[in-house]
């Protein structure tokens, strides 16, 4: 990935992601979110990792950011919210963004070769990004954490039967 | 690289050129399958000099024209933007995903291979899939952008439907990439140039019957057409989530339908009928089982395989139309049911039975 794809692609996901903030419409926002979320995909294409982009559009893109337009559009929120909530949100969203942004930026600050990623550079190997690579990955190094994440979407599953069952009666 | 550019853009053009026309012909083909279920004369009116087949030329020429310079209305209180962009959103997707889909094997030209797949992504099929779960957010902005609340119901049933069904289509695929080891289509379909018993070609529906039906379900339900036409049915919502488009963007949402068609179509023929495969063909020539060979040259046996790719296509896009032709709708509680309690279920004892029966052969 060279400077001349990074830095437009870089530029619009910044742009749209900005857009998911500053818009006053809930659908809109939740459109830019998922523009933000296709360009992403575009972005790992470049870094070679293809099944890890078809994964995004796939489970993002294509189906939860749906089910966000889909209560969007049932519950059909009000655009706007009282002025004393958003007063609370903009300074919980700011405490919220900075802490993330300490973060995200301390590799850049401090010498933190010991992070996972840094200092990384030069051609990848062949094998990286297919599924085969990814899935022996998770299935011999990763495979604590991996089996972790199904139990809790299990979890998440059975707590929305519940709930939704004492809706039902 | 120059030369290289100019043959991706030429199987681009090939490509587009094959399923443009097609899908404006489908609608011809529609209206004649219409009839001929119905037992009536059908779509005869527009002959030129007596010949009933000039219909197709009309679909095909006036049909657009007529789209395209029609008045386009945007229904006041409407979102323009996201209503204008609507269209390009559901189409754009559905026609990128043709890129996998592979259309014969390699083409020599002088010394060069050719590979007769516009782009040859190891993730083949997951790109396919990628792509069609986009093709819900043209559903959901028409429905929403218009301002109007049949085309919103239109858009909800819309969003529901599509993403319940794209469930047991991932499922299918996945038993499909369980019984090829390969996410890549082109693979794929070599791998379906194989004969089981020395006679049978080894296509998927011989291995995979179960995954070929629910793939064939689930891909008529995300083309949203009957027996699946909820988001549109006529009798309750008008026309669903594109009621409030006319024109040139009403056309748009009309072909996006039928360009699912095809896809659905090359899909099924890829995965379960070989693709571009025709038996006993093979890359010098034909060599039948019963011991007869036929030498061809590299040209004629990468026509033939176009040829076949395309008459297969063209078979399930028929087969489509009969069935919509042939179901009523379901109703939406039907439609649930059939996706999550019927397909679902099914789709995973199919994963199972498949990873099953691989372990027994590999260790055998």
């Amino acid at each position: 990935m060279t400077l001349l794809t990074f830095l437009p692609l870089s530029a619009l996901i910044v742009i749209f992601a900005l857009g998911v903030i500053l818009n006053r419409h809930p659908i809109r926002s939740a459109l830019c979110l998922a523009v933000t979320l296709f360009l992403l995909a575009v972005m790992f294409v470049f870094l070679d990792a293809h099944l890890v982009a078809a994964l995004q559009i796939i489970v993002y893109a294509g189906a939860i950011l749906v089910l966000f337009l889909f209560v969007i559009m049932l519950l059909n929120l009000e655009a706007d919210i009282p002025q004393r909530r958003r007063r609370n949100l903009t300074i919980a969203a700011t405490a919220a963004g900075l802490v993330f942004a300490g973060v995200a930026l301390r590799p850049f600050l401090g010498s933190d070769a010991g992070l996972p990623g840094v200092g990384m550079s030069g051609p990848v190997p062949d094998t990286f990004g297919t599924a085969a690579a990814i899935g022996q990955r998770l299935f011999t190094h990763f495979v604590l954490p991996f089996e972790v994440t199904s139990v809790l979407l299990l979890v998440a599953v059975l707590g929305a039967v519940v709930l939704a069952k004492k809706k039902i009666g | 690289m120059l030369i290289e550019i100019v043959i991706i853009l030429v199987k681009i053009l090939a490509v587009l050129g094959m399923v443009m026309p097609l899908a404006g012909a489908l609608g011809w083909i529609e209206r004649k399958g219409s009839a001929l279920i119905h037992d009536r004369i059908g779509a005869n009116r527009a002959s030129i000099y007596g010949f009933a087949g000039a219909g197709l030329v009309n679909t095909l020429v006036a049909d657009p024209l007529k789209f395209a310079t029609k008045e386009d209305v945007i229904p006041r209180g409407a979102d323009r933007l996201l209503h204008t962009i609507a269209p390009c959103i559901n189409l754009f997707p559905v026609l990128v995903a043709f890129a996998v889909l592979p259309f014969g094997d390699v083409l020599l030209v002088g010394d060069r291979e050719i590979n007769l797949q516009i782009a040859p992504l190891g993730i083949g099929v997951m790109y396919v899939l990628a792509m069609m779960s986009l093709g819900v957010y043209g559903v959901v902005l028409g429905g929403w952008a218009s301002n109007n609340r049949w085309s919103l119901l239109g858009g909800i049933r819309g969003s529901a439907q599509m993403i319940s069904y794209e469930l047991p289509m991932g499922l299918a695929i996945i038993a499909m990439i369980l019984t090829y080891g390969t996410l890549d289509l082109q693979e794929m379909a070599r791998a379906q140039g194989e004969l089981i018993w020395g006679w049978l070609p080894a296509w998927g529906i011989f291995y995979q019957p179960v995954a070929f039906l629910i793939l064939l379900v689930a891909g008529i339900a995300e083309s949203k057409r009957i027996p699946f036409d909820l988001p549109e049915s006529e009798s309750e919502l008008i026309s669903g989530y594109f009621t409030e488009y006319s024109g040139i963007k009403h056309l748009m949402f009309f072909m996006t339908d039928f360009v699912e068609v095809i896809i659905v179509s090359g899909l099924v023929s890829t995965l379960f009928f070989g693709g571009w495969q025709v038996p006993y063909l093979y890359s010098s020539g034909f060599e039948f089982p019963w011991g007869a060979s036929i030498a061809l040259p590299n040209i004629a046996i990468v026509l033939l395989q176009i040829v076949s790719f395309t008459l297969k296509i063209v078979f399930f896009c028929w087969f489509q139309i009969m069935i919509r032709w042939t179901i009523p709708r379901f109703r939406y509680d039907q439609l649930m049911h059939l996706g999550w309690l019927g397909l679902l279920p099914i789709g995973f004892v199919n994963i199972v039975a498949t990873a099953v029966a691989i372990l027994a052969t590999q260790s055998a």
